[in-house]
């Protein structure tokens, strides 16, 4: 799926990238905890959280997330965007909470790739 | 032996959380500079990020040293922190003794160590309650 697609589904907010965007999202990983989803490696992902901090945006880099959506409207603040701009990362927010975001995106047809995070 | 081509230092800044794992990130650039397969370049960011990330929670920051050769990457964590009592139980997936704190940050789900152990080729952890921990990770290139 594409993720200007997933921008619309999600009715989010596009905070750093393009609201366009053609990139390829093959699978998504849902959760607040950053080392479960380093637990886990896929391509093309995308990282739905509650969590604000620039962790999750460090997490992301290490991980070669280049999608990040905060869930349940929250709004992070300039320093967490500015890093998001500096390492190339789309940042996204939607007001949705994290299972009906995740609920969406699964309906859609984003379900995952063999483990699932 | 190995020719040595890349070493680096860094320091763990105790008091900047936001700057906490940058140094994991600096190298993950450089391994992708050096043109080192994506699959390894994982491998090693995640390995050195979780271990950055578990000396800035538990041991107040420490020291990084980092030796990429032509065949290996070396990643040496250590830290003057409290070390860890139960080295076997901290391997386990789930423990941890992190704070409900560190919990909000989202870390401390007991999933750095055996993270670590999952996605390096081999890890060495000398630790001393009271003295401190070193963290020794080896990621094979080829």
């Amino acid at each position: 799926m594409k993720l200007h697609e997933i921008i619309e589904i999600l009715k989010a907010e596009v905070l750093t990238g393009d609201r366009e965007s053609q990139m390829e999202i093959l699978s998504a990983c849902g959760s607040d905890l950053m080392s479960d989803v380093m637990a886990y490696v896929k391509d093309n992902v995308l990282l739905l959280t509650g969590l604000i901090n620039p962790q999750v945006i460090r997490t992301a880099e290490v991980m070669d997330i280049k999608v990040v959506a905060f869930v349940r409207g929250k709004i992070p603040d300039s320093n967490i965007l500015e890093l998001a701009r500096e390492k190339d990362i789309t940042v996204i927010r939607t007001e949705y909470p994290m299972f009906i975001a995740c609920g969406k995106l699964y309906k859609a047809g984003i379900t995952g790739r063999g483990a699932d995070c | 032996m190995s020719e040595n081509l890349i070493n680096l230092y860094y320091v763990i800044n105790a008091n900047d959380f936001s700057a906490a794992g940058e140094a994991s990130g600096n190298v993950k650039k450089k391994l992708v500079q050096l043109g080192i397969d994506p699959a390894i370049i994982k491998k090693t960011a995640i390995s050195m990020y979780e271990a950055e990330m578990n000396a800035f929670i538990h041991a107040n920051g420490g020291e990084i040293n980092v030796e990429i050769s032509n065949n290996r990457i070396v990643i040496v964590i250590s830290d003057k922190g409290p070390g860890i009592a139960d080295l076997d139980l901290a391997m386990k997936e789930g423990y941890s003794t992190a704070s409900d704190k560190v919990r909000e940050m989202g870390f401390g789900a007991g999933m750095g160590l055996p993270n670590i152990k999952r996605y390096s080729d081999e890890l060495d952890i000398q630790t001393e309650v009271g003295k401190g921990t070193t963290v020794r990770i080896i990621v094979y290139i080829n």
